[in-house]
């Protein structure tokens, strides 16, 4: 039955409530709302909407088959992670059948005899991304900051619009532009410049031929700069005004608004935005490459040359002749899917930390 | 002790939207005011006007005098000093979800850089009294966010916030209209009680709520302000045919 069809009471509507009625105090006169017209029952077949309405059955059956597709959406990430995995044991066998576990802390890597071991890769990637870390979230949050709190309206789009575009430009366009631009200013301007006020600190030691791990780990922040600012912009925008102007009415500058109001409500969106832009470091490859010197040696001068996990399988795995070469440049793949799943897990677990008995996220 | 404010052609704009036209108005210290009138009508707009909540929206601006006490807030100080001056509560409780509920309501002072622990403690204390929510979190004050509390006690939460910073007024924004009839009579009866300490503005859609708790009315309709009175005059015998228009129910 449809309970549109059943006629209103016809009893008259009674009056609104006074308004004082409450109030200890005499009101004027009240007038009485009538209604214009009383509603009439009505007779005849069903309307057309309902008629279609009815036809529509319960959804029982679409509300199972979309959640069941959604399900299979979500299990085919499981599927994807397991295959990979699987694929990366299966074919680096012959390497962790020789090396064991051990294969992740040998230095070695020497096609010629056979000797393979993933550690300067993983200090090249670890080192080169954290460093790019460490230079580009700072930045990234003023970038963020000045878009969504500081910027004159008539600026953000543009500005927002060439962050983003510095988002979609090919890694190798980047790789070209640190070899011609980036390399000889660390190399002439900025390298002795290091050398000369941080020095003292042993990072800058040896040589300096412009390509090496600092060169590496700068082309790798402006690359993830607009990953990390962008994301984080437009989660600072989702905090409501509602917490800007409760900070604001306490009588709080700018500054305390942003960092009480709006950074501290988006934190844990931008640790995450963080975590993705540290992914796009760890797994680039092509920029890196290109500027990082390609020589896997752990040395404590950021000027020395590196090579990353990404880097070495780009570089070698077309002329990586025996079973064994081609095994090990596979286990480094390995290596480069553990070291990510680590990170990740350590990131994870510091936010965990910062928040844990804080409150909920929600807003 | 409160502050009185002396409102003298206040203007104000919305880009080109004329929001308040020429309002002048004294709101007498250590009493509650209320105001009332249809939605849109720019009560809100002037209680905004009062703290320079205003001017935070980008295409607002606003001009005239409005002087708390000796002070005209918009020539002698800054926004961020009126502020401290001027506590406000707003229509929506906005707690800051991510801080506890001492954090919360010690969020003003910590803020300003107050660090000294004893004085922040007894602060949150009398604040939480004061706003008549201390019973009801004082086991919890650490361990439970502020965004886990029931609308109501969030919105005294949000006094208790405004009233540690020792403000001079208190203003509020319809501060009960998002609350259940239980919660609204607490926070009148809150207000009651304040009164005695501050200035209380209070902007209301609900009569009965203004004729309970404030000594003064003042009827907004459109942009301006129609009439202002002692709510007795304004609510049995208004001067203006629009006031009694609208406090009977026959628009708004």
């Amino acid at each position: 039955m449809s309970l549109e069809r059943e006629p209103e009471p016809s009893s008259p509507p009674t009056a609104p409530s006074l308004p004082m009625d409450a109030a200890p105090i005499h009101a004027p006169a009240i007038i009485n709302f009538v209604a214009a017209s009383e509603p009439v029952a009505q007779e005849g077949p069903p309307s057309p909407i309902r008629q279609y309405l009815s036809a529509r059955g319960n959804g029982g059956l679409a509300d199972r088959t979309f959640a069941a597709a959604m399900l299979v959406c979500a299990l085919s990430i499981f599927a994807i992670v397991l295959f990979i995995l699987t694929i990366l044991i299966a074919r680096s066998k012959l390497s962790l059948a020789q090396f064991g576990f051990g294969f992740f802390l040998r230095s070695a890597w020497d096609p010629v005899s056979g000797d393979f071991g993933a550690l300067p890769f993983i200090f090249g990637t670890l080192t080169t991304s954290l460093l790019a870390l460490a230079m580009a979230v700072p930045l990234a949050l003023g970038v963020a900051i000045f878009l969504a709190e500081l910027c004159p309206a008539r600026l953000r789009a543009p500005i927002s619009f060439l962050t983003e575009l510095l988002a979609a430009i090919p890694s190798v366009v980047y790789g070209l532009w640190a070899v011609f631009v980036l390399v000889p200013i660390m190399r002439d301007q900025l390298g002795p410049l290091l050398v000369k006020y941080l020095g003292w600190t042993g990072f800058f030691g040896g040589y300096n031929f412009g390509v090496g791990m600092l060169t590496a780990s700068i082309i790798l922040a402006i690359m993830i700069l607009p990953i990390i600012s962008s994301i984080t912009r437009d989660i600072m925008l989702a905090v409501p005004v509602s917490q800007r102007e409760a900070v604001l009415a306490l009588g709080a500058t700018r500054w305390e608004m942003i960092r009480t109001g709006v950074l501290r409500n988006a934190r844990i969106g931008i640790v995450g935005a963080v975590i993705l832009g540290l992914g796009r470091a760890l797994g680039e490859t092509m920029a890196v490459t290109m500027v990082i010197g390609n020589h896997p040696e752990i040395s404590k001068s950021l000027f020395a040359p590196g090579y990353t996990l990404a880097s070495v399988i780009a570089n070698e795995f077309t002329e990586a002749t025996g079973d064994m070469y081609l095994s090990a440049l596979i286990e480094i793949g390995l290596a480069l899917f553990l070291v990510t799943i680590v990170v990740n897990a350590i990131a994870r677990a510091l936010v965990w930390a910062v928040t844990r008995g804080a409150p909920a996220r929600s807003i | 002790m409160g502050a009185g404010i002396d409102v003298e052609h206040l203007n104000a704009w919305y880009g080109t939207t004329h929001t308040l036209q020429d309002i002048n108005l004294n709101i007498p210290a250590n009493h509650a005011t209320a105001l009332i009138g249809p939605s849109g009508c720019g009560k809100s707009t002037f209680v905004r006007c009062l703290n320079r909540m205003h001017e935070t929206n980008p295409i607002a601006r606003a001009t005239g005098v409005v002087k708390m006490g000796d002070l005209d807030i918009y020539k002698d100080a800054s926004p961020v000093d009126i502020r401290r001056r001027v506590g406000m509560v707003f229509q929506r409780p906005n707690p800051f979800p991510t801080m506890s509920i001492y954090d919360n309501v010690a969020s003003g002072l910590k803020l300003n850089g107050f660090r000294n622990k004893a004085i922040l403690d007894e602060t949150v204390e009398r604040s939480l009294k004061a706003a008549a929510l201390w019973e009801e979190v004082k086991d919890e004050l650490k361990k439970k966010s502020g965004a886990s509390l029931s609308g109501g006690q969030q919105q005294r939460m949000c006094i208790a916030r405004a009233l540690a910073v020792d403000p001079e007024v208190l203003l509020m924004d319809e501060p009960a209209s998002a609350l259940d009839p239980v919660s609204t009579s607490k926070i009148e009866d809150l207000i009651f009680q304040l009164k005695s300490r501050y200035t209380i503005v209070i902007v209301t859609h609900n009569m009965q709520q203004a004729a309970r708790v404030a000594e003064n009315t003042g009827f907004f309709l459109n942009g301006k302000m129609v009439e202002f009175n002692s709510t007795d005059k304004i609510f049995t015998t208004p001067s203006d045919k629009r006031t009694e228009d609208y406090i009977t129910g026959r628009f708004g």
